[in-house]
């Protein structure tokens, strides 16, 4: 036990100022009332889902639990379940054979809800289609291409992979009101 | 034939790693897998290819280890009679790659227990081969519904419980079905392919050049070793050689993936057994690194750093303090939590004797990698085939006999130390040279092949070449093929609750396995 104190005194406290809020991340118009918003920012329980991205994405949010950037002490909390879920976390491309599963996870989710999409990938579909335009919707025989083609996205995070400082900024962005359609 | 008959016969590839390439008949490859089985050695990949535009009809191609290098065995098959002898019974490992191989191509494994569809779920109706060349990569197919007929256990008190395809943390999706009475598991059935996103068909539309950067994002968490591997495959084909200074970089990137990777898992590992300090401090020391990696390359995991013919970063001698420093307090770091961990009673009361793999186990089912190595498989490529710049370092291959989650959790700690030693001595004498090679043109139909021990195992990437410098087929090997089947049985007799630490100590790839 000495020793694990010991280790803890010595590293100290790490945690860094969160970035702020960026409304250019921002797809749509915030459709939640500022007031559940304000009540969502002070306990957000996300729900992460891997819809088929190459794992590069993960290593990122899992960075978000680390002492640097402490999400949990800002009041944001990964959750076992969609129900228990305000806000998932999706990264891509949807391969065809997750569009249900993200779909039935989505309907599980219960209102009123957001949805972040994390990265290229999940932005446009990414290296993995032959036409990641933002036309093309960056389909193939495997792939649905972008979030948004299966589910609706709020926030988008662009990035190969984003950092935690991206992904933070983009969760931030998700729960502050940005504009002016109260 | 004998394999030392097969290596004298055919060519060894152009290249850095004991590669021998040439075709075979039925009976030759039978015999050469029994040879090759008999002497200790191990399958390490198996794919198809679609031949009919060069005017032949489909080849299946097996890749073998055994203590002289790869033998690399490519069957003819005619149009017609698209089939070939089963060879899981000889190498388990076998079974889903072919079930794979006949999702994608259509070609037949005769014999095999088990023709289940594997990688192809809904996306695609049976009787349609996804790498076969009439198969339009645009093709769209309305989702039908997607059955799949998981093995029953039956008997009193026998139920089940179905998880994922997702899942309760921030993992991968993939379906375990679990056969359980009381809190033991009797079997567990994985079920994978969810993250199937048409790799190796993507492939086949992209340039040599292009295809670099999406070898980097197969399994995200391997980039630098799949960018290796790719950019060896690619060397190989155009007779290409980087410089002592680019090969170099490529180790310490190597290196310093391995040692991320460990560090992750290390935490994880701790955080599964209810020791969340553990996860503190070893991502606090995850961190660290990753920040000084992307000031120092560009990139927090180097993707796309790594480049046929070279690389695309460089370190100056600040650089270099920077980094040492950094790999110093990562070592002193670990060095103390390793004794906590080892200290700590409720930690090694849940990793003892946990998710046990025999080394007899092991050998037979073909257990690879860094699992491999805690089960007395003693492999690792940059110590039985080293390459430059590991040619000169002399590797120390860490491995156990346990085979238990302890074992794998110890065989961390030593890479890490190992891989440390490697980057020091790599820095230490870092030659000059330039930094990329032109890649000389490719001729085409020729095969190259690149072979990289990650940190997870050896990854394995086979390039077809085509016309102008074009992919005609590639398939990229990640050693999660070999070990997941392996852990259905390292579960076994096991309690449910502690499946999520086994598969942690394995952390095996999804995106990797279902391409």
């Amino acid at each position: 036990m000495y020793q694990i104190i010991r280790q803890i005194l010595r590293s100290g406290i790490k945690t860094e100022t969160p970035p702020q809020p960026d409304s250019a991340l921002q797809l749509n118009d915030q459709q939640l009332q500022q007031q559940i918003l304000r009540h969502l920012g002070r306990a957000l329980a996300i729900r992460h889902v891997d819809a088929g991205s190459c794992n590069g994405c993960e290593l990122e949010i899992h960075a978000l639990n680390n002492a640097y950037y402490n999400i949990e002490g800002l009041g944001i909390q990964f959750v076992a379940s969609p129900r228990h879920a305000d806000m998932l976390l999706v990264t891509g491309p949807v391969s065809r054979h997750m569009e249900v599963a993200l779909k039935r996870t989505y309907d599980a989710t219960p209102e009123p809800k957001l949805v972040v999409a994390v990265g290229d990938c999940g932005c446009t579909g990414g290296i993995f289609s032959p036409d990641n335009s933002l036309a093309g919707k960056g389909e193939s025989y495997a792939s649905c291409g972008r979030i948004s083609n299966v589910i609706p996205v709020d926030v988008a995070v662009p990035g190969c992979p984003p950092t935690p400082t991206a992904l933070l900024q983009g969760i931030l962005t998700a729960i502050t009101k940005q504009t002016a359609q109260t | 034939m004998t394999p030392t008959e097969f290596t004298a016969k055919h060519p060894r590839l152009a290249g850095s790693m004991p590669v021998w390439h040439g075709n075979v008949d039925e009976d030759e490859l039978r015999t050469l897998c029994e040879a090759v089985k008999q002497e200790g050695g191990k399958l390490l990949a198996l794919w198809g290819s679609d031949e009919q535009p060069r005017g032949n009809g489909y080849a299946l191609h097996v890749a073998l280890v055994n203590a002289g290098g790869m033998l690399c065995l490519s069957l003819p098959l005619s149009a017609s009679h698209a089939a070939y002898p089963d060879l899981s019974e000889l190498f388990p490992a076998a079974a889903r790659m072919q079930r794979a191989t006949f999702d994608m191509l259509g070609l037949h494994a005769v014999g095999a227990d088990d023709h289940r569809k594997w990688l192809r779920h809904a996306a695609w109706p049976p009787g349609l081969h996804p790498l076969r060349k009439s198969f339009d990569i645009n093709s769209k197919y309305s989702i039908e519904s997607d059955s799949y007929e998981f093995i029953q256990v039956s008997g009193d008190g026998v139920h089940e419980i179905p998880v994922g395809p997702v899942h309760a943390g921030t993992i991968e999706p993939g379906h375990f079905r679990f056969s359980i009475i009381g809190d033991r598991v009797l079997r567990l059935e994985e079920r994978l392919g969810y993250k199937h996103k048409g790799i190796e068909k993507r492939f086949e539309s992209m340039s040599l050049q292009q295809g670099a950067k999406l070898a980097g994002r197969i399994s995200g968490d391997s980039t630098v070793a799949y960018a290796w591997a790719y950019a060896q495959a690619v060397e190989s084909l155009g007779g290409t050689t980087p410089s002592d200074r680019a090969l170099a970089l490529r180790a310490v990137m190597l290196e310093l993936e391995r040692i991320h990777n460990h560090l992750g898992d290390l935490g994880y590992l701790g955080n599964d057994v209810a020791l969340a300090f553990g996860f503190a401090q070893f991502w606090i020391l995850k961190e660290d690194l990753l920040r000084v990696i992307g000031e120092l390359f560009g990139h927090r995991y180097m993707m796309d750093k790594i480049i046929p013919g070279g690389v695309a970063c460089n370190i100056d001698a600040p650089g270099h303090e920077k980094l040492r420093a950094t790999l110093t307090h990562i070592e002193q770091t670990s060095a103390r939590l390793r004794e906590i961990y080892d200290e700590h009673s409720g930690a090694q009361d849940r990793f003892l004797t946990t998710g046990r793999v025999a080394p007899e186990l092991a050998a037979q089912l073909g257990l690879t990698g860094l699992p491999g190595r805690a089960s007395g498989q003693a492999w690792d490529l940059r110590a039985d085939f080293p390459c430059a710049p590991y040619d000169s370092l002399e590797v120390q291959m860490a491995t156990h006999r346990n085979g238990d989650v302890a074992a794998r959790v110890m065989l961390r700690f030593e890479e890490i130390k190992e891989s440390v030693r490697l980057i020091r001595a790599l820095l230490g004498s870092l030659p000059e040279g330039t930094l990329v090679e032109e890649v000389a043109v490719v001729a085409p139909g020729k095969l190259g092949i690149g072979w990289v021990e990650g940190w997870r195992g050896e990854i394995m990437v086979a390039l077809h070449s085509g016309k102008d410098n074009s992919i005609h087929r590639l398939h990229p090997h990640d050693p999660s093929w070999q070990n997941w089947p392996v852990l259905e049985h390292a579960i076994i007799g096991n309690i449910v609750p502690d499946f999520p630490l086994i598969n942690k100590s394995f952390n095996l790839s999804y995106s990797g396995q279902d391409l």
